[in-house]
Formats: structure tokens, C-alpha cells, sequence
């Protein structure tokens, strides 16, 4: 190794403990806030079995207690680690109970919503950046799009399409595209109008036509910003297919596990589903996060 | 006479309606640009040097007055590609290479391939880019990345080349440098240059004509032709000659100027 490829591992290596020590340090302060209420919010129920069975409690059996309870108030870290563990490995992925199946539901869900709402939100921008009829009408019923509440609508979204026969991933997936498109189409707009006057005026100089000046400017020109509304949109994604598989009679996914969970008073559950769900979005934004990254440094975009 | 006349503007007005009312940017500007000629356009700001110039490229629409270039209407020149305009900014695209937008305007146009090739190693010659065509513009100095965008503007052999304060964001001596690389440049390919600049010295040292303008309303003051020969090596500006035409410029924009 070179003595200045050696400087440079250095550097990357002090660099990402530099990052982590603070990432960790609020990730034990989180655990042991959420062991102390695991504690404060168990404490009761605890104490109430035990002045039935007539029984007292030292302090430290009153904790461990609490932190075991088979429907707790609030599950501790440790029996969500379990639950997550359990769906994820301690089954096998079709089986229903398995966390990686309900999680490919939710998954492909998400993924083909999100899809659906980038290619309306790019459309529309487009659309909106070159006809002056689009750019005063289109905006303020997208706006008005955003203000319904989405747990009103999801349940009539899936009634809807089951009336007509059509259930599973696409309703889901339609919820998911209303929630995506809008940050695509506002990213996408101002991404589009981002070239200045000078790089119009070059390209008309050059008597470009729209066409040309679209791919050749507006579109590089915007791709940042579509990345940045991209991870937005992704999560977005996520909440919408989930929120669509809280109506009754949904069977799968992450959002039906969450529903089950709370049906049965399952509470760890519940938070493993909820966990899962977390890793799936943070997963999906690294994913986004990463491309961004790669397209950017290559267009020299990024520094 | 009419035939060698590359810009032609007889009485050219051009007012922009604002919210505080007209300006009139240019008011009856009467100018004729000949073949091969490099004029200079001086003159305090506001005075309409950039509106004029923006008129010739048919980025704007001259309100009053007729304009031909190239025999043409402004706007049919533009469609034939008649000019290559370098605005004060570079405007390079960070995602392409130098190369890569030196070819833009030709990609636009429809050369192919090996043309565009072909051509762009020329005018990175040219502007004494050569070898620096791979690079992307961010590794370039501010003097190199305005030479690459002159390189664009001439890719595409318009006989016109329109500069409105190419070098105005550049230091003094790479200024120099790039001052005689283009007089160079300009003698090697014959083309009609209109050049704004703020420089009197810039203004004398490159013009075979020098359009003093005074602003509210835009208008042109004087044209002092230059008896300064095409030859000219940067010590001119020490010669009793180049001393004394300058004197006339700073004259021509003092009588311009009312200090109100
Ligand atoms: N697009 C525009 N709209 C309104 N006023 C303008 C516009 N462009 C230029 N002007 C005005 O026209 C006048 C001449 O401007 P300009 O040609 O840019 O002057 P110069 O380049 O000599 O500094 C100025 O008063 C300026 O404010
Ligand atoms: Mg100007």
C-alpha cells in the first residue's frame, strides 16, 4: 500500500467513526428512554396481577416483570428485536406469519405505486413547464389532491376497485402513486425551470426546438431536484400502500399485520410490523440515496 | 456598398414597456457593420450596448426602425445560424465535457458525428484548447472556460460573432492574454465581430470601429474608426496613436454623459 492510499483509508476510517460515535450515542439514549417507559407503562398491569395473586413485588422483580409480559403495554426493545427476528428468520418466507413475505407485499405495492406516481408527476411537470394552459390549471388541483385526507380516501379507493373486481396490489398501488406524485411534480417543475435565461437564449440562438432544448437542458438540468423528490416520494409510497392495507378484510402486508396485531392486542407485533416497515423506507431512501449519487457524480453534477 | 454590409440599422428603437413605464433601451440608432469589421460597442451602463446586440441575434423585437443582418431579417439570420453569441457568462454544461459542449450547437444543428468531431478539434485549436477537450468545465479556469464557450460560438462557422462582455468577469492579465488571442483569431478567420466591453483600452486595442453609445435614451454618440493597422501586437497601446484615440472614446462618452 501507498503511503498515501494509506493516508486516505485513514482518513475514510476516522471520517465514519467521526459519523457513527454521534448516530450511536443518540441510539443508546433512544433504547434506554424506551426501556424506562417499557417500565412506567407496564408498571401497573404488573402490579395489579400481583395484588391478586396477593403477592408483593421487590422493585427489580416489579422491572423484570415488566419487561416479559406476553401483551405489554408498550413491548421493550429486546422482545421487538425478538418479534422482528422471529418474522424475518423463524419462518419460512411464504408462510403467512413470516415478516418478509407481508414485507414483498408491501413492497411490490409501494414499488409499482411509486412508478406510477413518478410518470404522473414527470408528465404533468412537463406538461406544465410547456403549455401555459397546464401551468394555470394543473397546480392547484394537484395542491387540492394532497389536502384529502388519505384515511378517508384509501378505504373508498379499495371499495371501488373491488366493485369492479379488482383487488390486491393494484388499489394499493394507486394510493401509493396519489401520495408520490405531487412532491415528483413540484420537484420536477421547478427542476425544469431551473435553466436561466442565458441557457435559453444560447439555445435559441442555435435555433434548437423544444425538443432538443427539453433533453439536451431542461431535462439534466433537473435532475437533482428529481432525485431529491424522489426519496420524499418513495416514503410516500410506502405510507400510502400501507394505509391502503389497513381496510378491514386486507389480509397481507405490512399494513393488515399492523391491523391484525392491533385486533389481537399483539403488541410486539405490532411493532415488529412497524419496525419493518421503518427499514423498508430507510432502505428504499438509501437505495434512491445511492443512485443519486452515483448519476450525479457522474454528470459532475455533484463535487 | 449595400452588399458588404453585415449589419444594417436604420433608425432602430426599441422601448421595453415595464411597470414604471417605457424604457427606451435604443432610440433611432442608425449603424452599418461591414463585412470583416470588429467594432466595439462602449458606453456607461444601461446605455443599450447588450439590447443592441440582442436586437442583431434577434433576441429581441426592435420596436421602431428596420434591421437587416446578413441581408436578412434578424430572425431569418438566426434560423440560418448567421451569428454565434458569447454572453459574459460561459453557461458550459457541468455534465458535459469541453468537447461535449462544443458540439452541442452542432448537435442541434445536425452534423454528424464525424463532423462534429472534426470540428470541434478545430476550434479547440483555435482558442489554444487543444488536449483540453476531455476535461469537464469545472477543471477549468474561468479565462479557459470562456474560450471553450467562444469555441462553441465558432464551431458552427456563422460569419458573425456577437461578444457582450466576454471577458468582462476576468482578471487584467489573463483579460490581455485572451484580448490578443482573439484579434489573432479574428484576422486567422475574417469574421464580423460586435464586441461590448467597459474597457476603453479592450476597446481601442481590438476595434477597427468603436460605437459610443449614452444612455436615457440608448443612443449612439459617436463612431470613431480606428487608422490603427489589423497587425497588432499588445505594446500598440504605449503608441501616440493608440494614446490619442483612446483620448477621443473618453471624450465621446464624457459628451454623452449629462451628470444629472
Ligand atoms: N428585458 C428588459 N425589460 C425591461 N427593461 C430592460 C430589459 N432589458 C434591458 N432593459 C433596460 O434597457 C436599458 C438598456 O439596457 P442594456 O441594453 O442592458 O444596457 P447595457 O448593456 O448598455 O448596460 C436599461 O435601462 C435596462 O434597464
Ligand atoms: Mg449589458
Amino acid at each position: 500500500m501507498t503511503s498515501a492510499a494509506m493516508a486516505g483509508a485513514k482518513r475514510r476510517t476516522g471520517r465514519s467513526t467521526g459519523r457513527i460515535l454521534p448516530i450511536l450515542t443518540v441510539l443508546l439514549a433512544i433504547i434506554a428512554i424506551w426501556y424506562a417507559g417499557a417500565v412506567w407503562m407496564n408498571a401497573t398491569w404488573v402490579r395489579d396481577q400481583a395484588a391478586r395473586a396477593d403477592t408483593v413485588l421487590t422493585t427489580s422483580e416489579l422491572v423484570r416483570q415488566t419487561l416479559m409480559l406476553e401483551r405489554p403495554v408498550l413491548p421493550a426493545p429486546h422482545q421487538v428485536a425478538a418479534g422482528l427476528w422471529e418474522g424475518v428468520a423463524g419462518q419460512k418466507i411464504t408462510s403467512k406469519r413470516s415478516l418478509v413475505w407481508h414485507g414483498w407485499i408491501t413492497l411490490s405495492a409501494t414499488l409499482a405505486g411509486f412508478a406510477i406516481g413518478t410518470a404522473a408527476g414527470i408528465l404533468l411537470a412537463v406538461g406544465i413547464v410547456h403549455n401555459r394552459a397546464m401551468d394555470q390549471s394543473v397546480m392547484p388541483w394537484a395542491v387540492a389532491s394532497q389536502t384529502v385526507p388519505i384515511l378517508a380516501i384509501a378505504p373508498m379507493v379499495i371499495v371501488v376497485f373491488a366493485s369492479m373486481g379488482v383487488t390486491g396490489l393494484l388499489p394499493k398501488a394507486m394510493i401509493a402513486a396519489w401520495l408520490s406524485f405531487f412532491p415528483v411534480l413540484v420537484g420536477m417543475v421547478k427542476g425544469l425551470r431551473t435553466p436561466d435565461a442565458m441557457q435559453l437564449d444560447l439555445m435559441h440562438s442555435w435555433h434548437a426546438s423544444r425538443a432538443q432544448q427539453f433533453w439536451r437542458l431542461r431535462l439534466p438540468s433537473s435532475l437533482p431536484y428529481l432525485f431529491a423528490s424522489l426519496k420524499v416520494a418513495i416514503a410516500a409510497a410506502l405510507v400510502g400502500t400501507i394505509v391502503g392495507e389497513l381496510p378491514a378484510g386486507a389480509t397481507a402486508g405490512l399494513g393488515a399485520r399492523l391491523l391484525s396485531g392491533s385486533y389481537y392486542g399483539q403488541t410486539v407485533q405490532i411493532w415488529a410490523a412497524l419496525f419493518a416497515a421503518a427499514m423498508l423506507a430507510a432502505l428504499l431512501v438509501m437505495l434512491i440515496g445511492a443512485l443519486e449519487r452515483l448519476t450525479l457524480r457522474r454528470m459532475g453534477l455533484a463535487r | 456598398m449595400i452588399d458588404t454590409a453585415v449589419v444594417q440599422a436604420r433608425d432602430l428603437s426599441l422601448t421595453f414597456s415595464t411597470a414604471d413605464g417605457p424604457v427606451h433601451a435604443l432610440k433611432d440608432v442608425s449603424l452599418t457593420i461591414d463585412q470583416g469589421d470588429f467594432v466595439s460597442f462602449i458606453g456607461p451602463s444601461g446605455c443599450g450596448k447588450t439590447t443592441f446586440l440582442r436586437a442583431v441575434a434577434a433576441l429581441e423585437t426592435p420596436t421602431a426602425g428596420t434591421l437587416a443582418v446578413a441581408g436578412m431579417t434578424p430572425d431569418e439570420a438566426r434560423r440560418r445560424r448567421a451569428y454565434g453569441y458569447v454572453f459574459q457568462a460561459p453557461g458550459l454544461y457541468p455534465w458535459r465535457t469541453i468537447a461535449g459542449n462544443i458540439s452541442l450547437p452542432l448537435e442541434i444543428m445536425g452534423f454528424s458525428r464525424a463532423d462534429r468531431q472534426q470540428r470541434t478539434q478545430r476550434v479547440l485549436d483555435l482558442v489554444d484548447l487543444a488536449g483540453f477537450g476531455g476535461k469537464f468545465p469545472w477543471q477549468l479556469s474561468g479565462g479557459m472556460q470562456q474560450r471553450a464557450s467562444i469555441a462553441r460560438a465558432l464551431a458552427f462557422d456563422a460569419d458573425i460573432l456577437l461578444m457582450d462582455e466576454p471577458f468582462g468577469a476576468l482578471d487584467e492579465i489573463v483579460r490581455d492574454r485572451l484580448n490578443e488571442a482573439l484579434l489573432d483569431l479574428w484576422k486567422k478567420t475574417g469574421k464580423t465581430i460586435g464586441f461590448v466591453t467597459h474597457s476603453i483600452p479592450e476597446a481601442v486595442y481590438l476595434s477597427t470601429r468603436i460605437v459610443v453609445m449614452s444612455p436615457r435614451p440608448g443612443r449612439i454618440t459617436r463612431v470613431i474608426d480606428s487608422p490603427l493597422p489589423r497587425d497588432r501586437p499588445l505594446e500598440i497601446r504605449d503608441t501616440p496613436e493608440f494614446i490619442a484615440l483612446a483620448q477621443q472614446v473618453r471624450d465621446g462618452l464624457r459628451e454623452g454623459h449629462s451628470y444629472d
